[in-house]
């Protein structure tokens, strides 16, 4: 009997969705078979299989989320033995929850007729209640007294004590940590009375939508930079009028070669990565009380999708053309709209840019993406009336505002970078220089 | 306020007893010519004479059931069994009469008696000798069995004993008879029943009983000289017991380590965890630990009498890891 573990499919992943079985109970599985497509927190993979035999429970329901190393499947020989060996053995570390014996009791009634000995009793209580105690999270009395005090979900704690028991101070721990984040109020077991009994009034105008993984890794992780890092802004406006120009020139010049079109934010983006070349120290990080110079500059694009936001990373965005800047984001853009991207071409970044010009937003300021030190938001282009040499004249413009966090980057060291880059905007050759 | 021993108390006490009660009778093996095997009767022959002091024959079954007998038709008999161990001669008289005598005959009649004894390893006295059965009277109803820890406490428990009209087990410790401890002179009788909080703390709570309770004491000491604050509760009273004080302090300090003398399967520790379980279960951050003698006959040889019987380090030790389990940090 073999049991088929929820993954571990990116460093910052702490549990997964199934989102589709692509194996069935009784199919034979290979060494390396797809058997189920995984939904982490920034990416839908493929999980293969580790060995071979046949498919014998499904103990995690398509759509359902649990922790990383938790059983999802049984395989074995085909013969059921493994699958009523294993329901006792399904969600042991006791963080499935409900779903896991729902879904192994609807497979139950197969594996009992196959050997009704040994099944029998084991399905007879997994089926009983959604409370197995064999599956209650192990925590003292006085954590768990605590635990309802305070609405900390069990199951989203560690224990430190003996055994891996949750002890008080684990769940004081977790409850200063979540109090304030996104994800805690979703991890709560129930809202407060007094939300409840609103709730309760407006169920009709108030649905509660379940947060895709990307939504709680948002949630969390920008919680943490809005709380921890303390922002600045600076915003300049740029005069693109020349660099509008330059675009459409170097497109047609693409063209006419069969490459791809250049977009004004592949430019900014080029631009920001000749500037952070320039300005090393913005391209840092802020970490664990320490401060990192990265000395590869690896750009962070910002898609939004349906589900959420996602940055694709261009590596070493200094080093390539502009061109090959255009063709990477197109293509990882792409594939992150299909949920297709890797968590590692979405890691590691050490600046970001997000653009709102196409929505006709012409400035507004972004959060920092942790652990990076600024990220550049870039506005709308369009025409103003400039004074230049006592003139009015009519020029494009763009605004872009530059969040930076202060704990790892000065007011002056950002301005000299924002006065380089809207330099080489204003006099785009230099970019592809 | 005067400084005086576990023993001197006692004698004190008695005495007092005698002034001020002509009932009160004393009756024993060699408590009047020999003055006692442990001296607590010194001087009280001489001084009330053989009707008030009785020397008897070795033979407990004889003169514990005389002093029922004493106890139902009006008098105050405080018996003297030499050692708790030789009890157990005794046990049909107190088990089957002194505690029945009130509950069995509808209230008629009852048997105010007290019944002091001594117990305790430790002594080199061998295993028949060096027993802790307290707990065989302390599961009788009927009985009341108290179990002083300090100089204090002897003399306020013993007068609350004498002035009971339930018969009494009092347990003496053979380890505590030289210890030395303020005892006030007006000092009022204590409340049957009422454990002591001996120390304050917060971090958990150490309960014990008699030697056992001084031992605590001792712990709870050391650890609060390295940052830890351990309550301290001294049971006083095997029976009644005083749940009430046990679950308070529970409550407060989320664990708790019991330290008896006696032997750890179906120990009084076993009652006292239940009582905690039944009363704090929400507030426990850690199973309810016991420090208890080995469950073997005590030796005689020193080393191993002492390796046998719990100590500040086993105490000291189990604490600690009854810490570390709900994570305390130091």
């Amino acid at each position: 009997m073999t049991e088929i573990h929820m993954p571990r499919l990116s460093d910052t992943m702490e549990e997964g969705v199934i989102s589709t079985w692509r194996k069935q109970v009784g199919d034979q599985i290979n060494r390396g078979d797809v058997v189920a497509d995984i939904e982490t927190d920034k990416a839908v993979m493929e999980m293969e299989a580790y060995d071979d035999g046949v498919l014998e429970k499904i103990l995690i329901a398509e759509g359902e989320t649990v922790p990383i190393g938790v059983p999802i499947g049984i395989m074995g020989d085909g013969s059921g033995a493994a699958a009523a060996a294993g329901t006792s053995g399904g969600g042991s570390d006791g963080s499935t929850g409900g779903s896991a014996t729902t879904a192994a009791s609807s497979e139950s009634g197969s594996t009992e007729t196959a050997s009704p000995d040994t099944a029998a009793p084991r399905s007879a209580a997994s089926t009983e209640s959604d409370a197995d105690p064999r599956e209650r999270p192990k925590a003292s009395p006085l954590a768990r007294a605590v635990a309802r005090e305070k609405g900390v979900d069990l199951s989203t704690v560690t224990g430190t004590g003996p055994g891996g028991r949750i002890i008080r101070v684990d769940i004081e721990a977790a409850a200063e940590a979540t109090t304030d984040t996104e994800s805690s109020r979703q991890s709560a077991p129930e809202p407060q009375p007094t939300e409840r009994s609103e709730s309760h009034q407006q169920s009709q105008d108030l649905e509660e939508i379940p947060l895709s993984n990307i939504r709680k890794v948002t949630a969390r992780r920008l919680t943490e930079s809005k709380q921890q890092a303390p922002h600045f802004y600076l915003t300049s406006a740029v005069d693109v009028t020349d660099l509008v120009s330059f675009r459409s020139d170097l497109n047609e010049r693409l063209q006419a070669s069969g490459g791809p079109k250049v977009s004004v934010n592949d430019l900014v983006v080029k631009a920001c990565a000749t500037a952070l070349r320039a300005n090393p120290s913005v391209n840092v990080s802020f970490r664990d009380e320490k401060l990192f110079q990265h000395n590869r500059v690896h750009l962070g694009v910002a898609v939004a999708l349906d589900s959420g936001l996602v940055v694709p990373v261009i590596p070493d965005a200094d080093r390539k053309s502009v061109s090959e800047i255009a063709a990477e984001g197109k293509e990882k853009a792409e594939r992150a709209r299909d949920g297709k991207l890797k968590p590692d071409e979405m890691s590691g970044s050490t600046f970001s840019v997000s653009n709102l010009g196409m929505f006709g937003i012409e400035e507004f300021s972004a959060v920092i993406n942790p652990p990076e030190a600024a990220i550049l938001a870039v506005g709308a282009t369009r025409e103003e009336v400039q004074v230049h040499d006592g003139e009015f004249v009519v020029r494009k413009m763009m605004r872009m505002t530059l969040s930076a966090d202060h704990r790892a980057v000065d007011g002056a060291v950002g301005a000299v970078f924002m006065q380089q880059l809207t330099s080489l905007l204003q006099d785009p050759i230099r970019i592809i220089a | 306020m005067a400084v005086i021993t576990y023993r001197q108390a006692l004698h004190d006490t008695l005495r007092e007893e005698m002034l001020s009660d002509e009932n009160v009778f004393l009756i024993g093996e060699e408590i009047g010519v020999f003055e006692g095997s442990y001296k607590i009767t010194a001087g009280l022959l001489e001084e009330f004479g053989e009707k008030r002091v009785r020397d008897t024959p070795i033979a407990e079954e004889g003169f514990v059931g005389a002093a029922v007998g004493a106890a139902m038709l009006g008098l105050r008999p405080v018996v003297e069994l030499m050692t708790i161990n030789f009890s157990l001669l005794a046990l049909d008289q107190i088990v089957n009469h002194a505690a029945k005598i009130y509950g069995m005959f509808g209230g008629q009649s009852n048997a105010p008696m007290v019944l002091r004894t001594p117990g305790g390893g430790g002594q080199q006295l061998g295993a028949t000798h060096s027993q802790n059965i307290e707990l065989y009277y302390a599961f009788v109803p009927g009985l009341k069995v108290v179990a002083p820890s300090t100089p204090a406490d002897a003399r306020a428990l013993l007068k609350a004993s004498l002035a009971d009209n339930d018969p009494v087990l009092f347990l003496e410790n053979l380890a505590l008879y030289n210890t030395k401890g303020e005892v006030p002179d007006d000092m009022p009788p204590a409340e049957i029943g009422r454990a002591g909080v001996t120390r304050t703390g917060s971090d958990i709570t150490i309960i014990g009983y008699s030697r056992m309770a001084t031992v605590a004491t001792q712990v709870a000491d050391q650890l609060g000289e390295e940052g830890i604050s351990a309550e301290v509760i001294d049971l006083r009273s095997l029976r009644p017991l005083d749940r009430e004080t046990l679950v308070e302090s529970v409550r407060k300090t989320g664990c708790a380590v019991i330290a008896e003398d006696d032997w750890l399967t179906y120990g009084i520790g076993a009652e006292i965890a239940a009582s905690i379980s039944d009363g704090a279960f929400d507030y426990l951050d850690a199973p309810v630990r016991r420090v208890a003698a080995a469950e073997v006959p005590l030796p005689y040889a020193k080393p191993l009498e002492r390796a046998a019987l719990p100590s500040a380090e086993s105490l000291n030790a189990a604490v600690r890891q009854t810490l570390d389990a709900v994570g305390h940090r130091r």
